[in-house]
């Protein structure tokens, strides 16, 4: 008869399934260390099972050794387990504690807008820089003779008294706020090299007064092309490819006669509208021409080797027919609702 | 200028029944845009009535109507509208009386705005149709009550249609005439180009009439000082017609077609020579020849002279004005408006008719100095033929005789020292090489004849003498613009041009929208205002210093209160903040960019006189015209109000002030990469103890770009703005003009960083930036990052200190810093502050 073996599989069996009970029962990380230490700290029944082992006689000690070895490892890899899952709950619910209305958000930063008139202008010289082209300025306050004298303008002239200018005080400093971007072409024409391609955008004045359809400060681009060998065909393939690239690949331009006394023929440009409210029809663009021989000469140029054409447009008249507004005083009165409706992008 | 169909086909063949849209449609393609339709707008049943009865009915409310029987077809026929030949109506009107035949509307007529007549119940009655007027009629206003046909000297049958009767199924196209086509001012001109559109014929009414030469009425001209070296008349053709009757009314198709011109009619004489002015272009004057006085003499005014127009406007005349004399004095302003004291009156039997050319340019100043744009002055403005005015003088004449029973007297005078134009010559190719189309030499021919050029070939090319009423047309490209226009626009090809490779956008230019692209991106909102302000508004906000900005008035503004130009755009900005509050929205975050206008004080700006057209100025001349202009610098300006951060769920509400303020500043100044330094200043309008100074170095000089802050508290509790007002203004040519060009680029050190906080105790009196600025320059190169963390005022600090606390980040390039060596590079810059100020270091 062999030796008694103090540790018996029912005692094994009853710290195991005890250890079992208590993973089952735990429901906090923090329950879970204390029954840990419980059930697999020195002071629990499978530790003190283990430590008997050196009394287990010998021919038994492999195989109660295995027993009470595996009966340490389901305990530990079920407090494990449930260790792993209990983590991974306590996340989700301190995730879902943190829930908030995303559609309450507070606002940290405030909607701001371009003022579409100026978001245009530079959309439309992005055009002509695509092209090749450059954009020149020059001041709002000029000197009467680049407005006018020099655009060919003769003192006496109707034409001249048309433009219903804004005068600086007093009348015979011959200064002016200048009623057209006009006069930016002789500047450009006396300062660049030829040949010369540029548009000018900006403010110009016409004594009228604020009301749906008329506002005293407008906007214009004006372009001019000054080479050898220009003519009136590519002064249209110009404003076609402009037209374009404002309004659409099936956009076309109509040229009919006018008069500028700054070019010489001389038309108005119409745009072919398809979808403009009440209807297609062709809407008044803009005017253009070919350089009248005596704006070159103002600026040093020999009309018979060079010759070019120049055109010019409304900013807000564009802008009128291109997005439907009706009100001109919309565009010049600052209400923030105007530009917001537009924000950065034109 | 309006153009009457009716009138129009009598010397150009119109299509029958065309409209007034298709008239449109064909000039438009010769160069007149469309601007109005006139007339046209009677239709239906309306007809010569006469009143068999009229019953006066007196009603409740005091008025008096009359019931009356209208007779409105002959007896046993059917009215034009199918109805009874004899009609009750209620007229409200008293002016007529039974046995007048007067104007009937009947049911289905229509009246001019779209009014519709139907038989209507009304004061007890059936009104079976209406009583015309003139107004209801649409052709004039100056009549009261009903228009009784023997008063227009008609007496036409009962029943017949008073539409065709009174010229009310006419119409008028009105079209703009640009400025170098005055010949358009006219039906003849508009026939002949109505002819260019679609070709069907002309017939000049110039050739219409045969002049008939008159003499004997003394006539002088003496232009001693003629304009820019021109004469001042050229022709100028009187004619005398005696006996005439000036009790005859105008005839209806007469004083129809000048009411649908838009002239109003006077009486026969003067409709006459304005009827003849419409159709030929060439104003006429008639005078009364009973009320002249010896023989006529033109030439320029007198110093001192006065005339009284026929506008009873008495004018003090300049010796620049071209006069029509008598031996009483001036009787008429040449071109522009005759004297009242020859004026054609009722009492007038003997008229003498002027039909002249007189000289652009004097007609313009004149009309220019005494503010009086007459239809004449307009057409000379923009020239008249030439060699019109004795078809025009004929063509009153013979109606003066024709319908006001006038005789043709062999009396008149003929001055004429008009000269055909010079002629053009036209090098082969010179218009294919300007309009981009192969013309065959046909075309080119053939249009400029049919626009009324002699064409001649020569060597090389056309020599052409244009037209006498195409003053227009002096240099071949003139003469392009009249080919390709007669051919068609639509012949012009498209050809893209290449230009040469372009350098995009200047620096400038891109960081001018990179400004404007990053305060929107910011929050704040461009507006465009404009640039007419009060001088108020200047001085309060065009310089630092209290007192009168100077600035640029104009001299003609359009509001009074604002005729002088912006300095500042504050202004502008405050005016467009009161705009959006007025309008509920209070929350707002303004900017703009734009040119302000800064005269310097004691500059007189300007020249004495503009160089000439057409010719290049030499380069002291543009160097005085660019001198010419005040400085005109771009700005740039926020202004914020209202809530910076709105209460929202976890956000308590934040108001803007003078430190959001600075951040704008802060995103101007990275937008351009500028270093912008802000120092505490003082600006008119701002906020004494809330106001920075914005400074920039330009080539090692430091200039003050702007001002940044809060405005004073008084400008928003004025205007009655909910909420303090922030602002910023800055020249944003002198930010661009100190922006970085090039990155000095560090390479980056990968070595651990050391952090350290310092605090310092410092008189409240020194700015923040200072100690800052002193504790970077002493700690030396190690020193990466410096910024301000906390400012602490109250328990622990003395009264008058504040206690700064910054936060320090130190890295070496080459190793691992230790703590000791940033404490002493931290040290060191405590010591280099202690120099500049009393500091002391907090533990």
């Amino acid at each position: 008869m062999s030796e008694t073996n103090p540790i018996t599989e029912e005692a094994v069996d009853t710290a195991v399934n005890e250890a079992l009970r208590a993973v089952d029962s735990v429901a906090t990380l923090v329950d879970l260390k204390v029954l840990r230490s419980a059930h697999t700290g020195e002071a629990s029944p499978l530790s003190q099972l283990n430590a008997m082992l050196r009394t287990v006689p010998n021919d038994q000690k492999a195989a109660t050794g295995k027993l009470v070895g595996q009966a340490r490892g389901r305990v530990n890899q079920a407090f494990a387990a449930r260790e792993e899952s209990l983590r991974e709950q306590e996340e989700l619910n301190r995730l879902a504690a943190e829930t908030v209305d995303v559609t309450a958000a507070p606002q940290q930063w405030r909607a701001g807008a371009r003022h579409p008139l100026s978001a245009l202008q530079e959309d439309i010289s992005d055009i002509f820089i695509g092209m090749g082209w450059e954009v020149a300025e020059g001041p709002e306050l000029e000197n009467e003779w680049f407005n006018f004298d020099a655009l060919n303008f003769d003192p006496d002239h109707p034409a001249r008294a048309m433009q219903d200018t804004f005068f600086v005080d007093p009348v015979d400093s011959h200064l002016l706020l200048r009623t057209h971007t006009s006069p930016v072409q002789v500047r450009a024409l006396l300062s660049r090299e030829l040949p010369v391609y540029v548009v000018a955008p900006g403010r110009v004045f016409r004594t009228d007064e604020l009301d749906a359809t008329h506002t005293p400060v407008f906007n214009q681009i004006e372009g001019i092309a000054i080479d050898r060998h220009l003519t009136m065909a590519h002064l249209r393939g110009t404003l076609e490819h402009f037209a374009r690239q404002m309004f659409g690949e099936e956009a076309t331009i109509r040229l009919r006669p006018n008069f500028f006394p700054f070019t010489e023929p001389s038309a108005e440009m119409d745009v072919w509208q398809p979808h403009a409210k009440g209807g297609a029809r062709w809407v008044e663009w803009g005017g253009c021409g070919m350089m009248n021989p005596n704006v070159l000469r103002a600026a040093g140029i020999d009309p018979t080797e060079y010759q070019g054409f120049a055109f010019g447009m409304g900013i807000e008249r564009t802008l009128q027919f291109r997005n439907d507004l009706n009100d001109m005083r919309d565009m010049v009165e600052g209400d923030i609702r105007f530009s917001t409706q537009f924000g950065t992008v034109i | 200028m309006r153009v009457p169909l009716s009138w129009l086909g009598d010397y150009v063949d119109l299509p029958e029944k065309m409209t007034p849209k298709q008239l449109h449609a064909a000039l438009v393609s010769v160069g007149f845009e469309e601007e109005d339709v006139h007339g046209g707008e009677v239709s239906g049943p309306v007809v010569v009535g006469q009143v068999l009865e009229r019953t006066p009915e007196e009603q409740s409310n005091g008025k008096t109507i009359n019931w009356c029987q209208v007779r409105v077809a002959p007896e046993g026929h059917l009215a034009a509208d199918g109805g009874a030949d004899v009609r009750g109506v209620v007229c409200g009107a008293h002016n007529f009386e039974v046995g007048d035949k007067v104007v009937v509307t009947l049911p289905g007529a229509v009246l001019p705005g779209g009014f519709a007549i139907a038989a209507r119940k009304t004061y007890g009655h059936v009104s079976d149709g209406m009583i015309a007027s003139v107004r209801e009629l649409g052709i004039g206003e100056d009549h009261d009550g009903i228009l009784v046909l023997a008063r227009m000297g008609l007496d036409p049958e009962v029943g017949e249609d008073a539409k065709t009767l009174l010229g009310l199924d006419d119409s008028a196209v009105e079209i703009n005439v640009t400025p170098d086509r005055g010949y358009a001012f006219s039906i003849r001109g508009v026939a002949r180009e109505y002819s260019h559109a679609t070709g069907a014929v002309f017939r000049d009414p110039a050739l219409a009439v045969t002049p008939v030469e008159a003499a004997g009425f003394p006539l002088t001209v003496s232009d001693t000082a003629p304009l820019r070296g021109r004469a001042g008349v050229t022709t100028f053709v009187t004619r005398v017609v005696r006996g005439v009757d000036p009790a005859r009314p105008s005839p209806r198709w007469l004083s129809s077609r000048l009411a649908l011109a838009g002239i109003r009619s006077i009486s026969l004489i003067v409709d006459i020579t304005n009827y003849v002015m419409l159709e030929l272009g060439n104003p006429i004057h008639g005078y009364d020849l009973d009320k002249l006085r010896g023989g006529m003499t033109v030439r320029r005014a007198e110093v001192g002279e006065t005339l009284v127009t026929l506008d009873e406007h008495l004018r003090k005349l300049h010796p620049e004005d071209l006069l029509i004399t008598d031996e009483s004095g001036p009787i008429g302003l040449a071109g522009v408006m005759g004297g009242a004291a020859t004026e054609i009156g009722d009492t007038t039997r003997n008229v003498l008719v002027e039909a002249a050319i007189f000289d652009p340019v004097s007609v313009a100043r004149t009309a220019r100095r005494h503010k009086l744009h007459s239809e004449a002055s307009k057409r000379f403005e923009r020239g008249v033929d030439t060699r019109v005015s004795a078809a025009a003088a004929q063509r009153v004449v013979d109606l003066l005789v024709e319908l006001a029973g006038g005789t043709a007297d062999t009396q008149g005078s003929v001055y004429d020292v008009s000269r055909p134009a010079d002629p053009i010559d036209l090098p082969d190719g010179f218009i294919e090489g300007l309009v981009g189309v192969e013309f065959t030499r046909d075309e080119v021919v053939t249009s400029l004849t049919a626009i009324g050029a002699e064409v001649a070939s020569v060597e090389g090319g056309l020599r052409v003498v244009p037209p006498t009423w195409r003053p227009d047309l002096t240099f071949p490209a003139s003469l392009a613009e009249e080919v390709a226009r007669i051919v068609g626009y639509d012949r012009i090809p498209s050809v893209l041009p290449v230009a040469p490779p372009g350098r995009g956008l200047t620096r400038d230019q891109k960081l001018r929208r990179s400004v404007a692209r990053a305060l929107a991106d910011a929050g704040a909102v461009e507006v465009l205002c404009y640039p007419f302000v009060g001088e108020a508004a200047n001085n309060r906000f065009g310089s630092p210093i209290a007192g009168s900005v100077p600035a640029i008035r104009l001299a003609n503004p359009l509001d009074g209160e604002a005729s002088y130009l912006r300095t500042s755009l504050i202004p502008g900005l405050i005016q467009a903040a009161q705009r959006n509050v007025s309008r509920g929205l209070t929350t707002l975050a303004l900017y703009e960019t734009g040119s302000v206008f800064l005269p310097k004080a004691g500059v007189a700006y300007g020249v004495v006189a503009v160089p000439p057209l057409g010719v290049r100025p030499t380069n002291e001349v543009l160097a005085q015209l660019n001198a010419s202009i005040p400085p005109q610098p771009r700005y740039v300006s926020a202004l914020l109000t209202g809530t910076a951060v709105a209460k929202q769920p976890g956000r308590e509400p934040r108001f803007f002030d003078w430190s959001d303020a600075l951040d704008v500043v802060r995103q101007i100044s990275l937008a351009l990469a500028v270093e912008i330094t802000v120092r505490q200043g003082s600006h008119q309008g701002f906020h004494p103890g809330r106001t920075a100074e914005l400074v920039v170095t330009i080539d090692g000089s430091e200039r003050v770009a702007g001002y940044a802050g809060e405005l004073l508290p008084a400008i928003g509790e004025d205007l009655k703005l909910p909420h303090r007002l922030a602002a910023v203004e800055a020249n944003l040519d002198l930010l661009i003009e100190a922006a970085r060009i090039e990155v000095e680029y560090v390479p980056l050190s990968s070595f651990p960083a050391a952090t350290q906080d310092l605090s310092l105790l410092v008189s409240v009196a020194v700015p923040a930036n200072a100690v800052l600025g002193a504790v970077v320059a002493g700690a030396g190169d190690l020193l990466e990052s410096a910024r301000l963390v906390d400012d602490y005022r109250g328990t622990g600090v003395e009264e008058g200190y504040k206690s700064l606390t910054f936060a320090l980040r130190f890295r070496a390039s080459d190793r691992t810093l230790t703590a000791a060596e940033a404490n002493e590079a931290k040290l060191a810059g405590v010591a280099h502050a202690e120099q500049l100020f009393e500091v002391t270091l907090r533990d």
